[in-house]
């Protein structure tokens, strides 16, 4: 009898102390606001930096002479898994040798389809896509969201071969 | 027309004068309600607003985060915002529901607080009712509201609903006995259920500090009970999110789910509001024995800053178990209140009667 | 007074019959619901609040993720699996992977067995961590959601450097790994360490000790040894039956047979041995990454492999421990450049199936809690 009854009582007592521990945890955190962790986004884009590794969308580097390194061989296209890359590739004649080349016409990039697996830019023999580090990729029509990665009037650089 | 921030009765009065002066006897106690009654509207939409945003900042304290930030000068005006959001929302009624007792469950449940705000004695004077069995009153008025969510959880044709409503109902029946049973505690002491008295008993001192161990355990006893009264976490079972989406409202929507929420948050305050009239003095201000100075010193706050300082110490309480601890379960509810709740608190009225016929309280 | 507490004892939960006729009724549970954690539909048959069966219904979110794998190069294999149990994907990624290499007989460097299994322990430890925040959710208790994610927020920061994404990371490539650790990444890993050694505690604090946490918990979802085993229910949840699974002890793979860790088995076979085993071994990952972060070998961080690889015909398995449990990978190959078959034998499903004699005469909040205890990831079961 008198042992069901402490043992009643030393349920409440634990049971209490227990919630009181877990209220000391939020209560800690309450009290400290220092520790809290929200950014506040679009208020902190300036100094919002992403990692260098982070992979954001695809994109095909230029140099400032408007000149890039894609060759159009089409191993991205082949590596991709989703058809997210649609090489367009064009004939060209060589100036120094006279021979007819394969070169790049459009670079089409279908961002909505782009997992950022990052296979394309692994398969790349030239090196001349990466994966860029912006993240707003919200826009209101879904066609914005095809991009052509080469800039209008852009050609191969020198001495870049298949 | 004598104002003073510390005693209303005198401004009440003359209201009351200058109204009867204007009008017939009849008209000017219909005007007077009327009044009472707009003030009150406006009341608990403001308290509701502000509740509401309150309990958004504290909860996101204690989770860490910021809460609302951007309406308004740190989100001040989202809860006005969302009201806004409300009243423009397409209010559903399911198939096949109980048209009539699903609007009318919406009513139901926002008329029982409102009926209860008028008891409570905000200052000196300032207390629309005051019966001499108005602890009474608040409890009893204040179980209307369970009809309103028995009936929401019945006529929304919808089992998640009726689930909840079930559970609800038998929550609130069984906690409604400790409530009773820890407010009497200390009627054991003042002697009087009319709540101005209740206050007034209390000029030398709160009844929790006054009434030895026994007003603590019954405190504490309240506190738990009419937390699980009033349907909030971690007594939620009713609208249980995890288990029964949103229990008893899932259905609604617009501005019948605003009722809801806005009945919720009264309730919530009106928790607090008895608990701090009961236990803590409600307006009467921090008074110890005979110590002229300090008592002196003490009335230089007014009530209704005292009150409400109260109030909101308790909210905050209350606030903190919810966001801390988990959901019981419906069996375990009802073990706590059966088991150790009631038990408890029958005992902790024989040890107040005791104390109260030794006159070992202060 | 004794027969009223005997009336509402816990005896009560199983449900006993009473006297008074009832009828059973169905409710569906899911595939919009908040506890179900994605879009899994059960149909509940109750009796009141209890439990009488449950019925998963599976394939809302089916992708057929087996049958794209079919047209997939190995390489582009690796990052579908990223979208299976997306908590545990650089798991999912190293399983193809080691199916690969198996199929190749390819040795992948030290360097890279040990770069694996500290992201594999980090994911196993963001996965528990959002696991813990959910589970105290689903009981009610929101806050902890919170306090796991801002806890995951720190690995998940580690992911982003090194790896180049948050969640759906593709780390792995057969026959290593994408790419070389990030410079800062030992030091963020030992940060990282340290910091959540002072917040582990915590999560005891707020919910393993708390009554009301124990009360819902503790013989709940009581799942026999053999039950465990004849569902094929492994990982955490298994082994709170008592069923020793862990494929990192039983089938080492990258660097697990180098490190010293504990199999946390328990026997109590309820969801509060199965949330005690999570916990537990949140400390044995903290443990294994502590040995190995110090000690990662110099070297190259993938082995040579062909552009196009073409898997010798035959049959190949390779089965890892993901945050769920053992996940395997079975690949035909009939010398193509993408496999014939590709099937994954995913911890999720198998879970989820034992729920049913689990749940049976206990409560819908117990229900709730038995599946956070289970730890499911819809995709994972669906694929
Ligand atoms: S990142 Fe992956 S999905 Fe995107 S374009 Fe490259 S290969 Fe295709
Ligand atoms: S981006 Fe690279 S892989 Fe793709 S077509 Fe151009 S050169 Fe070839």
């Amino acid at each position: 009898m008198f042992k069901s009854i402490y043992k009643y009582l030393t349920d409440i007592f634990n049971g209490a102390r227990t919630l009181l521990t877990g209220m000391k945890v939020t209560g800690y955190y309450f009290f400290h606001p220092k520790e809290i962790i929200t950014q506040q986004y679009p208020e902190n884009r300036d100094t919002l930096k992403m990692f260098d590794m982070f992979r954001g969308e695809v994109v095909l580097i230029h140099d400032e002479n408007n000149e890039h390194k894609c060759t159009g061989c089409s191993a991205c296209e082949l590596a991709c898994p989703n058809g997210t890359i649609e090489i367009i590739s064009d004939k060209a004649i060589d100036p120094e040798t006279g021979k007819s080349k394969k070169v790049i016409d459009t670079f089409v990039y279908h961002l909505q389809m782009c997992t950022m697996c990052n296979l394309c830019i692994l398969a790349c023999p030239t090196d001349a896509i990466k994966m860029a580090q912006t993240f707003e990729h919200a826009v209101f029509d879904r066609s914005e969201l095809t991009k052509v990665l080469n800039r209008p009037g852009s050609k191969i650089m020198a001495g870049i071969k298949e | 027309m004598n104002f003073s921030i510390y005693d209303f009765t005198e401004f009440i009065r003359s209201i009351h004068f200058w109204l009867t002066g204007i009008f017939s006897p009849g008209l000017a106690d219909v005007i007077g309600l009327a009044i009472i009654g707009v003030c009150f509207l406006l009341f608990v939409t403001l308290l509701g607003l502000s509740l509401v945003y309150v309990e958004r900042k504290v909860a996101a304290f204690f989770q860490q985060r910021l809460g609302p930030m951007r309406v308004g000068f740190w989100g001040t005006a989202q809860t006005v915002a969302d009201i806004i959001k409300l009243i423009f929302k397409e209010p559903l009624v399911t198939k096949n529901s109980d048209k009539f007792l699903f609007n009318l469950a919406a009513f139901i449940v926002l008329i029982a607080p409102f009926m209860v705000i008028g008891a409570v004695p905000f200052a000196k004077g300032l207390h629309a009712l005051d019966f001499d069995i108005g602890l009474f009153y608040i409890t009893a008025v204040s179980s209307i509201g369970v009809t309103g969510i028995l009936l929401a959880g019945w006529s929304s044709n919808n089992k998640y609903s009726l689930i909840g409503a079930m559970r609800s109902g038998a929550q609130i029946v069984s906690y409604e006995l400790s409530v009773v049973l820890s407010l009497i505690t200390i009627v054991v002491l003042t002697g009087s259920l009319q709540l101005s008295e209740i206050v007034a008993s209390q000029s030398d001192g709160w009844w929790i500090f006054k009434g030895n161990i026994p007003a603590i355990i019954a405190f504490i006893i309240f506190i738990v009970a009419s937390t699980a009264e009033s349907n909030r976490g971690p007594f939620d079972l009713a609208e249980a999110e995890s288990e029964l989406t949103a229990g008893f409202h899932t259905e609604y929507s617009g501005i019948r789910f605003a009722f809801f929420f806005l009945a919720e948050y009264v309730n919530f305050f009106i928790i607090a509001a008895v608990g701090a009239t009961v236990f803590f003095g409600g307006w009467m201000p921090l008074h110890i024995g005979n110590i002229e100075f300090f008592n002196n010193a003490m009335d230089v706050i007014p009530p209704v800053i005292w009150f409400f300082g109260k109030v909101v110490v308790l909210l905050f309480l209350i606030m903190w178990f919810k966001w801390t601890f988990p959901r019981l379960r419906i069996d375990q509810l009802l073990t706590l209140e059966w088991k150790y709740l009631l038990p408890i608190s029958i005992v902790n009225i024989l040890l107040m009667s005791l104390v109260a016929l030794n006159g070992w309280h202060l | 007074m004794s027969n009223i507490f005997s009336l509402i004892s816990d005896k009560d939960s199983k449900g006993t019959s009473s006297a008074t006729e009832t009828q059973e009724y169905f409710v569906n549970m899911g595939p919009q619901h908040p506890s179900t954690h994605g879009v899994l539909r059960l149909l509940l048959t109750l009796d009141g609040e209890i439990i009488r069966k449950v019925e998963p219904h599976i394939g809302y979110i089916h992708r057929s993720i087996e049958k794209m794998c079919e047209k997939d190069s190995y390489q582009q294999i690796v990052h579908l699996t990223d979208r299976m149990d997306y908590l545990s994907c650089h798991m999912n990624n190293e399983a193809v992977c080691l199916a690969v290499e198996k199929g190749l007989q390819l040795e992948v460097p030290d360097r890279v067995k040990f770069i694996r299994t500290i992201i594999s322990e980090l994911t196993r430890l963001s996965s528990h961590q959002l696991w813990w925040g959910v589970m105290g959710m689903d009981l009610g208790a929101i806050t902890t959601f919170l306090y796991g994610f801002r806890d995951r927020e720190q690995i998940t920061d580690i992911f982003e450097e090194t790896c180049g994404a948050r969640l759906t990371m593709n780390y792995n490539v057969p026959g290593g790994v994408m790419f070389d650790i990030h410079p800062n990444f030992q030091k963020r890993t030992k940060d990282f360490l340290k910091y959540f050694k002072e917040k582990l505690p915590e999560y005891d604090e707020l919910l393993t000790g708390n009554v009301i946490f124990v009360e819902r918990t503790k013989d709940i979802g009581y799942l026999s040894k053999e039950d465990a085993i004849s569902f094929g229910v492994t990982g955490p949840s298994g082994r709170a039956s008592g069923f020793a699974c862990d494929v990192r002890k039983k089938d080492p793979y990258s660097a697990y047979d180098r490190v010293d860790f504990k199999e946390i088995i328990r026997t109590d076979c309820d969801s509060f041995g199965r949330y005690k085993v999570r916990i537990a071994e949140m400390y044995e990952s903290l443990h294994i990454i502590e040995q190995l972060i110090d000690n990662i070998p110099e070297g190259d961080f993938k082995a040579k492999t062909k552009a196009v690889i073409k898997l010798p015909p035959g049959e190949y398995y390779q089965r890892v421990e993901t945050a769920r449990g053992e996940l395997g990978v079975y690949v035909i190959s009939d010398n193509k450049k993408s496999p014939y078959r590709v099937k994954f034998r995913s911890p999720g499903f198998s879970n989820l199936f034992a729920l049913d004699t689990m749940a049976k005469g206990y409560k819908i909040a117990d229900l709730v809690a038995m599946m956070s205890t289970l730890d499911l990831v819809i995709p994972d079961i669906d694929r």
